[in-house]
């Protein structure tokens, strides 16, 4: 697995358009003033908490897969990252220099991913992930943002969606999967806008791009349980949010506010959102509360939830379960930030043969690297990212000797990463939503 | 309402469609809507193999098409569906194509009386205004946030007029986006254009912008104001005078109300959105959260003392402009409130309150356990629908016309008030 540590060297200098010349844009002055202004009007009590209590025992790092894939580099370690950034930044009162910024930036942006294991591991249980946003938040505001997730937090920004997915090729794609489907249940409808339905179903921007069969298997899987469900034809239909990682909170809440207006205004009863764990951070915790909204306007469902619920009430019944070994990966948004972890093995178990569980697992599970906005820092940080993550490939690689051929991770971002893993690890393993294994198995 | 002078408003109920008889006619009937007068009740429905009309009133449209979406019928009683007719997109209204066609048309919309149709639409990849089945002249490389003037006679839309790749960071936030008015973009550039709004004159045109990654303002008729805040939200134009725009501002984390740039609430909010104008454009109400996590309306910056936990929506002003009732949700049932009080009974979904030309009564359609509801003042006058539509007053304000289905039946009724 080579040397990890050299290559990160040599990443440091990868040329990122957004970090580079955001760089070269900034003046001592303005570095200075956007910090002050963030950090006084912008955190509270939680940072100076957070700050004073830090005793720098080093008891997190152990917990942080870049640390521990990086052969115990302090610099990659949860306090050592907010050392190189945050406390450097509160010392020396914002005066620190543009190529500190970047660095700061790459670490922040391409060096965490707001995993959250680590704050279980310290004895004050300090977060270090929204200190790293509190630093991407400054970054942002300094215009030094690694250049792909700034394009994608532009394409939030100008059509609300994560993939410059234009409002007629959303429509064509719905309408598309529906006609494909139509061959398989000749009676099969996604309603559109259909006002009053129980659920609307939302996805992130991937789907109708480039994962589009996991429309069909939704639309399949509520019509086979004969659902009162609809999508709206209009913006508002993607949940994701990668403004949410690069500090654009005032967009943040521009997109939270047209998906829970649009469910709204389709007087639907929930939102069911498909296999994502970022997206659900952001309708769950970050994005409603920025508009002040303390819980979802419009309850949320995540996918796991959701099928759970349908194996419970009987509605989807299985013509065979699934029959190759599975192993399951735990994305950290929904199982840290939300405890779906037993509902998810429930799910497993209803469907698979044979569950192998990865060591360790649950809320104690090791991220996949590519959340938190990570992966979508693109080509330039791919192999940080990776080299960063050695120990989920060892994870992935003893489930797989105990004889798990394919594993599930019900995150897009988690698929990312984890494809990325086991191709470069050479592991050979299958990857799976549990979308795809319900709707391979459910009786058609 | 206008027109609605017109209608039958003889007391008694009228059975007009039997919606179960749809069913066994044809292979599939999807969602009913129903004419603001309420003598028509009309379903896309499947005809043949891959074919697709309209049935109203239990009569299906002559024309059939390869796929219709979108049916609605319009303020003034036209229906209007987006239909594809032999592989080319267009809207039928009343039955009859539009002349019109494009590869693909979406987002009908309709102006406030309904005598304007527009659409969306994209030829070419060239994205456009479809207006009464008149297309822009020009199309641009894309649109968002269509809007309809208040006469119909026009639209306006977020349009992109400065080619970029997505990984163009740079260019992007050198602002890429304006503002097209019947087709004509204004002479300056934004890095976000948002929610647009037209003068009542239909004169002006008003716009949410971002000048640059950090900066909001509201720019009218192509000029951003000189002010700028950490956000907005969508700006309104005064009623009767053009020269005023109104729009939730945010300063220092807090919002408030801004007219012509200018803060003019003296307090500051959590949240402020979706303010709206009483008709003679002398108050103006807001929905603002008073503090995290709870939510009420605000009458020219006074707040009611209700407040709701989940959320509140769709405040609306009497005519007189004396009065605003709202949908408000607590512990995740829904109610309707009014002027600070709450009517008893809570449901699991709420639509937006109705006032009566006198703005004595409101009336409101609710759901319980898939039954649904209308009341008036807070009490029950139908029961356990079906499905049902908004209620609506009389012109002279001394009946209401109720619309539902029941027992598969739909059927409009006409009640006197007590
Ligand atoms: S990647 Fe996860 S464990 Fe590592 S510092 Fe960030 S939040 Fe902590
Ligand atoms: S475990 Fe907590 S206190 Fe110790 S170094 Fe990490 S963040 Fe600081």
């Amino acid at each position: 697995m080579g040397e990890p540590a050299v290559k990160i060297e040599e990443s440091k200098v990868v040329a990122d358009e957004g970090l580079n010349r955001g760089m070269e844009r900034l003046t001592p002055e303005k570095i200075e003033k956007v910090i002050q202004s963030v950090l006084k009007s912008e955190t509270g009590s939680r940072l100076k908490v957070y700050v004073d209590t830090c005793v720098h025992c080093g008891l997190c790092s152990e917990a942080c897969h870049f640390y521990l894939s990086n052969e115990k580099n302090p610099s990659f370690s949860p306090a050592g990252k907010v050392k190189q950034t945050l406390w450097e930044m509160l010392k020396q009162k914002g005066k620190v220099s543009p190529e500190f910024i970047r660095r700061a930036s790459e670490i922040a942006s391409t060096e965490c991913n707001l995993c959250r294991r680590c704050s279980m591991y310290c004895p004050f249980g300090i977060d270090i992930a929204y200190l790293m946003l509190v630093v991407r938040r400054i970054c942002h505001k300094l215009g030094v943002t690694p250049q792909y997730i700034q394009s994608t937090a532009h394409s939030h920004s100008a059509t609300m969606n994560q993939m410059w997915v234009k409002e007629d090729e959303w429509i064509d794609s719905l309408m598309w999967q529906e006609e494909e489907a139509r061959e398989e249940f000749p009676n099969l409808r996604i309603p559109l806008d259909k006002e009053g339905a129980d659920i609307f179903y939302s996805v992130i921007a991937p789907e109708p791009k480039f994962r589009a069969q996991l429309i069909y298997q939704a639309a399949a899987i509520m019509h086979k349980a004969g659902l009162d469900w609809t999508m709206p034809s209009t913006p508002g239909w993607d949940n994701s949010d990668m403004c949410m990682y690069t500090g654009d909170n005032e967009v943040m809440g521009r997109l939270k506010k047209a998906h829970f207006e649009s469910a709204m205004k389709l007087r639907v009863k929930r939102i069911v959102m498909g296999e994502c764990g970022h997206a659900f951070r952001s309708v769950y915790d970050m994005g409603n509360r920025w508009l002040t909204w303390r819980m979802p306007p419009v309850p949320v469902t995540h996918a796991i939830e959701f099928y759970a619920e349908l194996f419970k009430a009987g509605k989807i019944k299985l013509a065979k379960k699934y029959e190759q070994p599975v192993t399951l990966h735990d994305p950290c948004n929904i199982v840290r930030g939300r405890g779906l972890h037993e509902m998810a093995r429930y799910v497993v178990n209803e469907t698979c043969e044979k569950f192998i569980e990865m060591e360790p697992n649950r809320e104690h599970n090791f991220c996949c690297s590519a959340g938190g906005g990570v992966i979508n820092c693109g080509p330039p940080f791919r192999n940080k990212r990776v080299e960063g993550n050695k120990v989920k490939a060892e994870q992935l690689f003893v489930a797989k000797s105990k004889g798990a051929k394919t594993v599930i991770a019900p995150c897009h971002n988690c698929h990312g990463g984890l494809e990325d893993i086991i191709h470069h690890y050479g592991l050979g393993m299958e990857l799976k939503f549990l979308g795809d294994i319900i709707y391979e198995c459910m009786e058609k | 309402m206008d027109g609605s002078g017109k209608w039958d408003w003889d007391i008694g109920k009228k059975e007009i469609a039997d919606i179960n008889k749809w069913k066994e006619t044809f292979e599939w009937v999807e969602e009913i809507y129903s004419s603001p007068d309420g003598e028509k009740a009309a379903a896309v429905v499947k005809t043949g193999e891959a074919e697709f009309s309209v049935c109203e009133n239990g009569t299906a449209w002559e024309n059939v098409f390869d796929k219709v979406w979108s049916l609605r019928f319009a303020p003034d009683g036209r229906l209007a569906g987006i239909v594809s007719d032999t592989g080319e997109w267009t809207l039928a209204v009343d039955g009859e194509t539009w002349e019109s066609r494009f590869e693909f048309v979406w987002n009908m919309q309709f102006s406030e009386a309904g005598e304007g149709i527009i659409a969306a639409a994209q030829s070419g990849r060239k994205y456009l205004a479809v207006v009464n089945d008149t297309p822009w002249e020009n199309g641009f490389a894309d649109m968002a946030n269509l809007t309809p003037s208040k006469d119909g006679t026009g639209a306006a839309a977020a349009v992109q007029t400065v080619p970029f790749g997505e990984s163009e960071i740079f260019k992007f936030q050198e602002g890429c986006y304006s503002v097209a008015v019947d087709g004509k973009t204004w002479d300056k550039n934004f890095v976000n254009v948002w929610e647009i709004a037209f003068s009542h004159d239909r004169k002006h045109v008003a716009a949410e912008v971002r000048t640059s990654l950090y900066d909001y303002t509201i720019a009218v008729d192509g000029v951003p104001w000189n002010q700028v805040f950490s956000s907005v939200w969508k700006p309104l134009f005064a009623p009767n005078d053009a020269s005023v725009i109104t729009a939730p501002v945010r300063i220092g984390g807090a919002w408030t109300l801004a007219k012509n740039g200018q803060a003019i609430w003296d307090k500051k909010f959590p949240q402020l959105w979706h303010h709206a104008y009483s008709p003679d454009g002398k108050k103006i109400a807001a929905i603002v959260s008073p503090k995290f996590g709870r939510w009420t309306v605000a009458v020219d910056a006074e707040l009611w003392k209700l407040t709701f936990g989940d959320a509140v929506t769709d405040a609306v002003f009497s005519p007189d402009g004396k009065r605003v009732a709202c949908c408000g949700k607590e512990n995740g049932k829904w109610t309707i409130a009014f002027d600070g009080n709450v009517w008893g009974g809570i449901f699991d979904m709420a639509w937006q309150p109705v006032w009566s030309p006198d703005s004595l009564h409101v009336a409101a359609k609710l759901e319980k356990n898939r039954h649904y509801f209308i009341m008036i003042d807070g009490l029950p006058v139908k029961k356990g629908l079906e499905a049902a539509w908004d209620p609506i007053f009389s012109p002279d304000g001394k009946k209401i016309l109720l619309r539902g289905i029941e027992d598969g039946k739909y059927f409009r009724e006409v009640l006197p008030l007590k």
